[in-house]
């Protein structure tokens, strides 16, 4: 990585221009009324068209991304994305498709939307898939609005309560307020699993549902999942699934079978779409036949949803087929347990057993002691890492933890290239041990080192013109 | 059986499972009670090779009609310069994640940035969040915004003049967040002010939302509107066509506090609906209340100039569920893709496109008036490339006759008028060819 320090707005002057428009062969329309006006154009940049392209090819050379290397970062599933996606998405019959064309216009999109809910159907064991969520939080609150919508139209009007686990991603507890839940916590045994004795009282008759992710935020499988399921049907709820970490369960579990009526998928982790750098995203929802009642009463976006991203997931499942779903999630098992039992001496396991597709590890077993400002925390490990060209894991989630630092290998990396994570990971473990503070100071060989972020939000600069 | 995208040897699947000391792949999910796991197989479709893949999606392709499109609202036809997506596809810019760990970021955390600036300025506002999923989602979360500001005031008046999807969006957000919705219905096409009046003296408004740009494509006069808005303590909600911010009045001028819209117009494709992306500006005193991820700039500790993710207390990985958004991942690729298109289009070129769209959608409409075959509906009213006539024709009939003729026009709208588009793409040879069509009927 080579540091460049331009802001496209630096690089303009004057009379320079980067497009090419035909001439126009219209008469003349009468200018808007004054009023109406805007007083002075946008200061936008002015700028040749190669300028533009060296611009952002040297901005993109200060980024990583899965092409650059491994990105082992938990609960985001950033696997290979295929490049075959890639072309087919961009197509022009596809591309140039308005969304209000009626679908004898559209018959391929169609088709496509077709296939994937019958294939997600499948591979998850829901009735049916809405594709309008745009993103993970997105399927939440959509899924979450189906809830209700569930018991509102069975005149069940109190349930106006979600009960959310304290492993679970920020976004469930989130959605769950803006859908107008209000979140009732259930806590985790020492064994990282749901206490299935602490969930029965709160299962009250104002308990709309349940929002679960399995395996949870540890990796783990939560083990009496079919016995919540029946506690929370029986009270009258609903078990929502976020389909966050759904990847170690391709072609073995499917959370229909589970119990499970209403979920989501992001597209973006389990079906190899590329993250693009935080979206865009697709988070299709899928729901039992009984849920799909209240789908026509909800409209959360503006057309349907990420077409090109989910022409992309369907590529992707063509490649894989049925012969290699399996194969997906038993990998994806296999290279995080396999990383957990090849850095278990040097990094604190705080549950031991079989993982699933991640594991978390409470920091470094030669700490120093969390509380010893000596010793080296998470974030320094993290940011060694950086220093030995990997990208960190997720670090301080789930909240279970002080130090959690949580790993997510994947299926697309090679042996190889774990073998190589984990040398590095216990090469810096070493590292801490004889002198923290080269893990403190932590990265040297970055574009920049830690930024100020004190200062970034006190005083917060968030657009050109307050550099100036 | 091996498959691209799947490194694993079954020797290195040996030598994994041995060190994790068990016997098969099967036994990592030893703990997965029977009754949960999959026994029969998937009926899903064979594997296919890659070549496969591609004559699967040129058939599923041709599926689609291709029609020179003349319908806007909400998606709109206007030209993308080649340089995007060459620049957008680069490997380091989308296959990354959400720019947590900045030292490794720079190009991501830059070009939000250079986004937020560019927002900002087109819509005169103070300060931009790095993106929403789209227009009508904005929307949504500005709305929640204003009730989530201006305390114990539940209510949002929204003018029926926005775009169908946004209000039916705005709806449903509303519905589940507790939002009261009062629709201002429309008066001559536009949002009259004496009846948000009305409305304000009620009390209990904690917004007023109002488009720019409006679903019959004029451009709306929001004379008076802050001031008697902001008299009852009330924020000034405007949804815009960024595009068209080059020319018409921004939020900023017109005393607005928030600004949303989508950014599709500025070059994405049509895309059958997405990504698109959302926007949203604010004035500076309500950026600490604003959705979504937010970057600024810092130095590092060699003084050197850096961009993080800042102000992230506002967010739901922060604040659980007292979060007043669950907005994580946003459409960061699609900032990208308008902060590029902006950045060659510049001022005079964003003027042109306007320009261009402008003189086509009025040439196109003396056109169809001359036909005899419409009504006016609005005459007088100001407006860009979008606009709606009264069809003599029989609506549905007008616009199966124009597809079979090789256009998307004459939308019906649910007030039974059609609504038609002109944007920069369209020649003149193309909107001849149009009235042409019609007058064959």
């Amino acid at each position: 990585m080579k540091y460049y320090d331009k802001l496209i707005f630096e690089l303009s002057q004057e009379g320079r221009k980067g497009y090419s428009l035909p001439v126009n062969k219209f008469p003349q329309s009468p200018e808007l009324p004054v009023q109406l006006q805007r007083a002075s154009a946008p200061r936008l940049p002015q700028v040749s068209e190669p300028e533009v392209v060296r611009h952002y090819n040297n901005l993109s050379q200060m980024n990583f991304g899965v092409d650059t290397g491994f990105y082992p970062l938990g609960s985001c599933t950033m696997k290979y994305n295929p490049k075959i996606n890639e072309e087919v998405c961009a197509l022009p019959g596809f591309a140039g498709l308005h969304p209000l064309m009626p679908a004898r216009l559209t018959q391929g999109a169609c088709k496509v939307y077709e296939a994937m809910n019958a294939a997600l159907a499948e591979i998850t064991g829901m009735h049916t898939f809405t594709f309008e969520p745009c993103a993970g939080a997105h399927g939440e609150l959509t899924g979450l609005m189906l809830m209700r919508t569930y018991h509102m139209m069975r005149g069940d009007l109190k349930r106006t309560k979600v009960i959310v686990p304290d492993s679970a991603h920020g976004t469930n507890p989130a959605s769950a307020a803006v859908c107008g839940l209000e979140v009732v916590e259930v806590k985790s045994l020492e064994n990282g699993r749901i206490d299935v004795e602490a969930l029965k009282p709160l299962l009250t008759d104002e308990v709309a549902g349940i929002m679960m992710t399995n395996p949870n935020t540890l990796g783990l499988f939560e083990t009496q999942i079919l016995e919540i399921a029946k506690l929370v049907h029986g009270a009258g709820g609903l078990l929502y699934y976020d389909g966050a970490n759904m990847n170690p369960m391709l072609g073995v579990v499917r959370p229909g079978d589970m119990g499970f009526d209403i979920m989501h998928l992001n597209l973006h982790k389990t079906f190899s779409t590329p993250h693009g750098g935080g979206g865009p995203g697709s988070g299709p929802v899928g729901m039992t036949e009984e849920v799909a009642k209240g789908l026509s009463q909800i409209k959360v976006s503006g057309f349907h949803g990420n077409f090109g991203v989910i022409l992309r997931a369907y590529a992707y499942i063509l490649s894989i087929g049925k012969e290699h779903l399996k194969e997906v999630g038993q990998y994806s098992v296999l290279s995080a347990n396999y990383i957990k039992e090849c850095l278990k001496d040097v990094y604190k396991l705080p549950i031991e057993g079989v993982c699933k597709h991640e594991f978390v590890f409470d920091g470094l077993v030669n700490d120093g002691g969390h509380d010893d400002v000596h010793g080296a925390t998470t974030l320094d490990v993290a940011k060694r890492l950086l220093d030995y060209g990997f990208h960190a894991p997720t670090i301080y989630f789930p909240l279970l933890f002080h130090q959690s630092l949580m790993i997510e290998p994947t299926e697309t990396e090679s042996k190889e290239t774990i073998d190589a994570f984990i040398e590095v990971m216990r090469k810096i473990a070493a590292e801490a041990a004889e002198d923290p503070t080269l893990l403190q100071s932590a990265p040297h060989n970055t574009v920049i080192s830690r930024p100020d972020e004190t200062t970034a939000a006190r005083n917060p600069i968030l657009k050109y013109w307050d550099t100036l | 059986m091996a498959h691209p995208y799947l490194p694993h040897t079954q020797a290195d699947i040996r030598a994994m499972l041995e060190k994790i000391g068990v016997k098969s792949l099967d036994d990592l999910y030893a703990d997965v009670p029977e009754g949960c796991l999959r026994k029969g197989a998937y009926a899903l479709p064979e594997a296919l090779s890659e070549q496969e893949i591609r004559d699967c999606f040129a058939a599923l392709e041709a599926m689609n009609a291709r029609l020179k499109v003349f319908v806007g609202q909400g998606s709109y036809d206007h030209y993308t310069p080649a340089v995007i997506p060459y620049l957008t596809q680069r490997s380091e810019f989308i296959t990354a994640y959400t720019p947590y760990q900045c030292e490794i970021s720079q190009g991501t955390l830059r070009y939000i940035f250079e986004y937020q600036s560019m927002i900002a300025e087109l819509t005169g506002l103070d300060v931009a969040n790095a993106s929403m999923y789209d227009g009508p989602t904005a929307a949504a979360e500005a709305a929640m915004m204003c009730t989530a500001s201006v305390r114990k005031c539940p209510r949002v008046l929204v003018s029926a003049t926005l775009l169908p999807h946004v209000l039916a969006v705005v709806k449903t957000y509303a519905k589940f967040h507790g939002v009261e919705l009062t629709i201002i219905p429309a008066d001559g096409g536009v949002t009259p002010l004496g009846a948000i009046e009305a409305e304000l003296e009620k009390g209990g408004v904690a917004g007023v939302m109002v488009p720019s740009v409006n679903r019959y494509g004029i451009v709306e006069d929001l004379t008076g509107f802050a001031d008697a808005i902001h008299a009852h303590k009330a924020l000034l909600v405007e949804y815009c066509d960024p595009s068209a911010l080059a020319v018409v009045k921004t939020p900023g001028e017109w005393g607005a506090d928030i600004a949303v819209g989508d950014g599709q117009p500025l070059g994405l494709p049509m895309s059958y609906g997405g990504p698109y992306v959302g926007f949203m500006a604010v004035k500076k005193e309500h950026m600490r209340k604003m959705p979504g991820r937010i970057v600024g700039q810092t130095l590092d500790k060699q003084g050197k100039r850096a961009f993080v993710l800042t102000l992230q207390a506002r967010e739901q990985h922060i604040k659980r569920e007292k979060a007043t958004s669950n907005i994580c991942s946003n459409e960061s690729l699609m900032a990208l893709w308008v902060t590029i298109y902006l950045s060659l289009m510049g001022p005079e070129g964003l003027k042109e496109v306007n320009r261009i769209s402008s003189d086509g959608a009025h040439y196109l409409y003396n056109e169809l008036l001359a036909t005899g075959k419409f009504e006016e509906v609005f005459p007088g009213k100001p407006f860009l490339k979008e606009f709606v006539l009264k069809s003599k024709e029989d609506a549905a009939q007008l616009q199966q006759r124009l597809e079979k003729a090789g256009f998307f026009a004459a939308l019906p709208t649910e007030e039974g008028y059609v609504s038609f588009c002109v944007t920069e793409k369209r020649s003149k040879a193309d909107v001849d060819a149009l009235v042409a069509a019609v007058k064959e009927g």
